[in-house]
């Protein structure tokens, strides 16, 4: 016995030392092998690689509630109207009509098909919309209900009123009526939103909790592209749909879609060109891109980064205090060191709305005295000291929150930096793992506090009304009563007067000062020249419906 | 023999109870929780996940359903992946963790005891330091560096690697040699030194003085009792690379479990972290187990239930 295993022992190792003597002929003969595997443009089949980001937590429409996922759900749904770069273009509704009053709007249908081949009509909308509200569905975004106005939507939500009151009605298979409590001129643009996608009840019924729609047997849809495959945590396949109702234009034969988070790799793997379109690049990357590359794209993202104050606490309660400390940062140098095309905020609405005479509310909003730059320090300075603090003296010490990010820190770093030079006040530093922050910031257990927020439709009032009494976003605990009348108002206003309520409403929310604005967002992208035609949204979702791929 | 084996059972199921238990009660009792959200969600639609998820529960009741579950192997639906369970996620992630694990095993298995038995043979011959200084290397330099350094010199600098992947063969490369690259330098390290212990002892003296040849005091002798720390090593070794690594995953967008670890603790997905760990634990257990048996093999004087 023993022999026998000191044979094997002996016969282990030699064939291991042989092994070894194969494997370092290895590298010789790769370079041949690799060639082959360049997958994806076989023939004529035009197929786009594309880094969707993560893994979505889901990509039904209806429960979906992030980026990712959207960014999918886009491909292979149409909702009633298609958003590109702003513009409306009929989808699923061929026409529609608001009524005088502007609480009726009438959605005409066109005769389309599900994937499968049977006919998608209102009834469809119907239920799908009734399904994102039902608590019983639990979609994380059902919220978004509240902006639509839709009559009696919000006391579903809440657990509250009937599905059988709620404003949304099928006359018949191919007319759709909405009724809405305000009149709201966003309204058709915001159902363009994943949120009101249709999905077809027999598919979501099949598996629960979205689990069809990952599943190429039972993901019925009804956009430009279909499933055919998903893993995962590695990627997805999409094939073009030919029931789309406007296939003809559809000119990708499928889309390859992977799961790469790590920004370098996605990087590499866009360089080697193993694929099209990636949705960010490595932070380092980004000045020299901007300068140099024409296939990188900065697009502005309806949102804004920030910093809250504590109204609770004794030490902000002097405006002058506050005020001090917002002219005190300069914005531009923040955005140059970030590097990422940034616009620097002086108010919280970002550029990209345009009000009734179709002027960008962010210009037409202007600075109010806010400063981009570092020229407002002795302005600073004076409100400081008048506040009783000259040069920061008796100033208490406090912390700056954030969660962790490198991007956060950097931020932290600098106005730290820039609170102690410009103002004389020390601050230390602390961050907390994303979680812990959300919960630390919602009880207010903080006295600075990093902010952001995105909105999903085309008006500054998503912007504006989270700083209501009692908001659940309102992190600073921002309270004046006016203000709240003023987004009340424009809630139930239209066209020039409902800007101009939302104008005076930024500019009593500036005066007051609750937040540091710190700079709006962007969103940016690496397309290789190959991929042509494709689309986004102005809420910043993907859109490849019209693109094409060319040598 | 049998009364050792269920001994050894018994208490590897009371240890993954533990471990269950902490990690359960752990997880959550730090803030924030699976819904926690940038947007609040509707408290309606919270009273429903948490009702769903029977996270309105007390904590007791919530445990004790969740070790039922664990029982007939249900780990229960992952919070973060919503329509997809614990097991899924584990059936889907950990066969590419465990094939790149195991090519990982295999290298080092093949490459490490040799390079650290020629290393003893040669002690302070050039051999001997070029081994040593390249285990040295691969021990310090982190595994996302030789990740990263990979990816930039196979994949873009000569294009003979895929960038991401492990749709085909060559995908493998990459995140295999990363993966491998520290055990592979601490066994050979652990070989060489543990043989080099061996070769001072008594009983090879006596061996060459009793006139046997190199080969077999070598072979017979001191090889098969220098691999009794490393193979105490290799065990542990295997569970963990198996499972996967965050890192090595990450950089090579491998789709297997390793991620999980890590992730989920951000989302707070209470069922995925428990069942990753237990699984984990599971596997560890299993493993130490298998070394103990090893033992008996390499060295007959190891007796398994003997100890007393």
């Amino acid at each position: 016995m023993k022999k026998l295993l000191s044979l094997l022992l002996v016969l282990a190792l030699s064939v291991s030392l042989l092994a070894a003597c194969g494997k370092t002929e290895e590298p010789s003969t790769t370079p041949e092998t690799t060639e082959t595997p360049e997958v994806t443009e076989t023939g004529t089949e035009k197929i786009l690689n594309w880094n969707v980001g993560a893994d979505p937590k889901t990509i039904d429409p209806t429960l979906n509630g992030a980026s990712d996922g959207g960014d999918v759900i886009n491909q292979t749904f149409e909702a009633l109207v298609r958003e590109k770069s702003g513009e409306i273009f009929p989808g699923i509704a061929e026409s529609w009509e608001v009524s005088e009053d502007g609480l009726t709007v009438t959605f005409k249908l066109r005769e389309s098909n599900w994937s499968d081949g049977s006919p998608l009509t209102a009834h469809d909308f119907v239920y799908s919309w009734k399904r994102g509200m039902d608590p019983a569905t639990a979609s994380e975004y059902s919220w978004i209900w509240e902006y639509t106005n839709v009559v009696g939507a919000m006391d579903v939500v809440n657990g509250e009123g009937s599905m059988d009151d709620v404003g949304v009605v099928a006359t018949d298979d191919y007319t759709l009526e909405v009724k809405l409590n305000n009149p709201t001129d966003y309204i058709v643009s915001l159902l363009s939103f994943y949120h009101f996608m249709p999905v077809k009840q027999s598919s979501v019924e099949a598996a629960a909790d979205g689990a069809w729609a990952k599943d190429p047997a039972l993901a019925v849809s009804n956009g430009p592209f279909v499933l055919t495959s998903y893993k995962i945590g590695e990627g997805l396949t999409l094939a073009k749909n030919p029931e789309y109702w406007n296939a003809e234009n559809v000119m990708l034969d499928g889309i390859k879609g992977v799961f790469i988070d790590e920004e370098a790799t996605s990087y590499q793997a866009y360089q080697n060109g193993e694929l099209h379109f990636i949705p960010t690049v490595p932070t380092a990357e980004t000045p020299r891109l901007i300068a140099e590359d024409p296939n990188f794209y900065v697009f502005p993202l309806l949102g804004t980064y920030y910093y809250n104050f504590n109204l609770n606490l004794d030490m902000w309660q002097d405006v002058r205090v506050r005020k001090a400390f917002a002219l005190a940062i300069d914005r531009e140098m923040i955005v140059e060191t970030l590097a990422a095309g940034q616009v620097p905020a002086a108010g919280f609405v970002p550029p990209g709305f345009l009000d009734a005479d179709g002027n960008d509310f962010f210009e037409t909003a202007g600075s109010y005295g806010v400063p981009t730059d570092g020229s407002k320090v002795t302005e600073a300075q004076e409100l400081l000291a008048e506040a009783g603090y000259p040069n920061g003296e008796g100033f208490p010490e406090f912390t700056i929150l954030y969660n962790t990010s490198e991007g956060h820190q950097v931020v932290a770093e600098l106005i730290q930096e820039m609170f102690k030079t410009n103002l004389g006040v020390n601050t230390k530093l602390e961050n907390q793992e994303w979680a812990v922050f959300q919960d630390t910031r919602k009880v207010g257990d903080f006295e600075l506090a990093r902010g952001g927020w995105l909105t999903d439709f085309m008006d500054p009032m998503g912007l504006l009304s989270i700083f209501t009494t009692g908001n659940a976003y309102n992190d600073p605990k921002y309270s004046n009563e006016e203000y709240d009348a003023l987004l009340s108002k424009a809630a139930v206003t239209r066209g020039k007067e409902h800007f101009d309520v939302l104008y005076e409403a930024q500019e009593m929310f500036i005066a007051d000062m609750p937040v540091i604005p710190v700079y709006h967002y962007t969103d940016v992208m690496l397309v290789s020249e190959k991929l042509q035609g494709w689309d986004r949204s102005v809420l910043g979702t993907v859109d490849f419906s019209s693109a094409t791929l060319v040598e | 023999m049998n009364g050792y084996y269920a001994k050894r059972i018994l208490s590897a199921l009371i240890t993954l109870l533990i471990i269950t238990t902490l990690t359960f009660v752990m997880m959550r009792s730090i803030p924030g929780g699976p819904f926690t959200r940038e947007r609040p969600v509707p408290d309606e639609i919270l009273k429903t996940l948490n009702e769903k998820y029977n996270l309105d529960a007390p904590m007791y009741e919530q445990y004790f359903d969740y070790i039922k579950g664990l029982v007939t192997f249900d780990l229960g639906p992952s919070y973060s992946k919503i329509g997809t369970t614990v097991n899924d996620l584990i059936i889907s992630g950990f066969p590419a963790s465990a094939r790149i694990g195991l090519y990982a095993t295999i290298l080092i298995v093949i490459f490490g005891i040799p390079l650290g038995i020629i290393s003893a043979l040669k002690q302070n011959k050039p051999i001997d330091y070029l081994v040593m200084f390249m285990a040295t290397l691969g021990v310090t330099v982190p595994s996302f560096v030789m990740a990263t350094l990979i990816i930039y010199f196979f994949a873009g600098k000569l294009g003979i690697l895929p960038s991401f992947g492990v749709t085909s063969p060559l995908g493998y490369v990459g995140p295999v040699l990363a993966l491998s690259g520290y055990s592979l330098s601490f066994v050979a390290r652990l070989t060489r030194s543990s043989m080099l212990e061996v070769l001072r002892q008594d009983y090879i003296r006596t061996a060459r003085a009793n006139g046997l040849s190199e080969f077999k005091v070598i072979y017979k002798h001191a090889i098969k009792n220098a691999l009794i720390p490393v193979v105490t090593y290799l065990g542990p070794m295997i569970a963990a690379i198996l499972t996967g690594s965050f890192v090595i995953e990450k950089i090579f967008a491998v789709p297997g479990m390793g991620r999980y670890f890590v992730e989920s603790v951000g989302n707070r997905d209470y069922t995925t972290i428990t069942g990753i760990t237990v699984f984990y634990a599971a596997f560890y257990i299993l493993m130490v187990l298998l070394v103990d048996i090893a033992y008996g093999f390499i060295d007959p004087r190891i007796k398994l239930g003997k100890e007393k």
